[in-house]
């Protein structure tokens, strides 16, 4: 008899991620420069780690409250406050997740209806359109422009709104672009956004790391805090990507139904990471900024060397990515990024992973050291001549 | 300005070796801009510098030996430890002095090849000084951190996965 496939259609309909190819290939070669690594090279601030040494010889490895542990919740209210000027109730408004990734899945899961739609830019982080759609609704892509720096602009919005329209995710700064939006133009998304009464899913997990401007948060700007969801978390600035935890804070509506997926799906977040998180958010600052220079030091290192090169790159205000763009070398960013990596051992990741408009560009991530970026883009350098 | 300034000091704090080519990348302005505040800095004597450190072990076989003394001396009228400290100091056997608060009063630290050698120069040149009171010798056994360096430090030990989303 015939067997028939036991996977679900939703989930075999879910397209392979480009990155996951691409890291297949570069693992299996030797003496790789990367790259393509979407995370620190710092190791979690020794405190930090210290911190939750002791919370474990104390025996703190039981489960937490659903929504985080109180404490915690306090202190990234007052972070929150104290950073970017948005107040949150810590007990109603903010809820303790395994990473960003699972606040914006939970975020979907408590708003979406099956057929609504949910914008997504692009180019944008890999994981926004699988998860609109395991949520049940229908991810339409807005595809911004290089002309415009890669920035979201209201016309784009315009564009792509229909009466199905729900929510948009926005992230900034920008994964894999950089772009940093100024309070300016955020106000003028805001306007779009109050005029076709959007919800936001504001994505601002590299809010720590904004260069030349400071960080304007979404919910910051007159009348947006009711209608966003404030996604970000502790991988990125604080260097915590393998404790997996982020937070969501909004209207106490949306948080209490997240709060009640999350209960059913995941309990809570990890307890031991929410006690390294503690101390994060009571003594990180001086780390934080300790890495956020050393990151803007090597941005401005890897732009001029791209620029340098003839490879076109604009200053990224945000994150820890460059996007140069590689059409002078005739090659798309599939073939660029395989021959890269065949010939000079080099890892970039294809700009149209992150979405179409990403094409003719790559994403090279200079959360690398010094040295490894100064011989990366020696070798880049080589690989370009032959080509230019 | 003073801004800039306290960014390549710390660029150069860790690598005196960086070329200014690199320190302009890094700073976004140009290298003769770099070479300026370079020679600003030394002018005013700020940029005390440039030494190298290095693990002698790697290159000779004979190791040098460290040794923390602790000294109590008997300050003089007008010029307090300052004289004596200088007497110390100036001997090119000694690495640096420090005046402490707590137990004992100059903390010195003296280098040698052999702990023979050095007990040798703590006898005879800096106990004999007239107001050196006491010494208590400690001989350093092992470097974990040296001036904000990790000895045996990978740090080209990359945990992560080659790309990541």
């Amino acid at each position: 008899m015939k067997k028939t496939s036991f996977v679900s259609k939703q989930a075999d309909s879910l397209k392979p991620s480009g990155i996951r190819r691409f890291f297949d290939l570069a693992a299996q070669m030797e003496d790789v420069i990367s790259l393509g690594v979407g995370e620190p090279d710092f190791v979690t601030p020794w405190s930090f780690i210290e911190h939750s040494f002791h919370a474990l010889e104390q025996g703190y490895t039981s489960y937490t409250e659903n929504a985080g542990m109180i404490d915690l919740r306090e202190e990234i209210s007052n972070y929150l406050l104290g950073s970017f000027g948005v107040n949150y109730d810590a007990e109603k408004e903010v809820v303790v997740t395994v990473g960003a990734s699972q606040a914006i899945d939970l975020a979907l899961r408590a708003t979406v209806n099956p057929g609504e739609e949910v914008l997504v830019v692009e180019p944008g982080f890999v994981a926004y359109v699988p998860t609109v759609s395991l949520a049940g609704g229908t991810p339409v892509t807005i595809q911004t422009r290089p002309e415009d720096d890669f920035k979201l602009t209201p016309q784009l919005i315009e564009e792509a709104v229909t009466p199905r329209t729900k929510a948009i995710i926005l992230c900034n700064p920008n994964n894999p672009t950089g772009a940093a939006l100024s309070r300016k133009e955020l106000e003028e998304l805001a306007n779009v956004v109050e005029k076709h009464d959007l919800l936001v899913l504001s994505d601002e997990i590299y809010a720590e790391l904004t260069y030349e401007d400071v960080h304007t948060s979404f919910p910051a700007i007159k009348g947006m805090k009711e209608r966003t969801v404030l996604i970000s978390g502790f991988s990125k600035a604080f260097a915590m990507t393998g404790w997996r935890l982020g937070y969501a804070t909004g209207p106490q509506e949306i948080i209490e139904t997240m709060v009640k997926i999350h209960q059913y799906t995941m309990m809570c977040a990890p307890t031991i990471a929410q006690h390294a998180a503690l101390e994060a958010m009571k003594n990180g600052k001086p780390s934080v900024d300790h890495m956020m220079k050393s990151y803007k030091q090597r941005r401005n290192f890897i732009v001029s060397s791209f620029n340098e090169m003839g490879l076109e790159c604009p200053n990224p205000g945000g994150a820890f990515y460059a996007f140069p763009s590689i059409r002078e070398t005739g090659l798309t960013s599939a073939e660029f990024a395989e021959e890269l990596l065949q010939e000079e051992q080099v890892a970039v990741v294809p700009g149209d992973v992150f979405g179409e408009s990403g094409e003719g560009f790559v994403r090279c991530s200079y959360a690398t050291s010094l040295k490894q970026l100064d011989e990366a883009m020696r070798r880049m350098k080589r690989f370009v001549e032959k080509r230019v | 300005m003073q801004e800039q300034e306290i960014e390549i000091l710390q660029l150069i704090e860790k690598n005196a070796n960086m070329e200014p080519s690199k320190i302009a990348k890094l700073m976004n302005i140009t290298e003769d801009e770099v070479r300026q505040l370079l020679r600003g800095l030394e002018e005013k004597k700020a940029i005390l510098g440039y030494s190298t450190l290095i693990d002698w072990a790697k290159v000779i076989q004979q190791e040098e030996v460290t040794a923390m003394v602790d000294v109590k001396v008997q300050p003089a009228r007008g010029v307090g430890f300052d004289k004596v400290a200088e007497r110390i100091y100036r001997f090119p056997e000694v690495k640096a002095v420090y005046l402490m608060s707590g137990a004992y009063d100059l903390s010195v630290s003296v280098e040698g090849k052999t702990m023979m050698e050095i007990g040798r120069f703590i006898s005879e040149k800096l106990s004999a000084l007239d107001s050196v009171l006491s010494t208590t010798t400690h001989f350093i056994l092992k470097r974990y951190k040296h001036d904000g360096i990790i000895l045996d430090d990978d740090e080209d030990n990359d945990k992560r996965m080659v790309v990541s989303p």
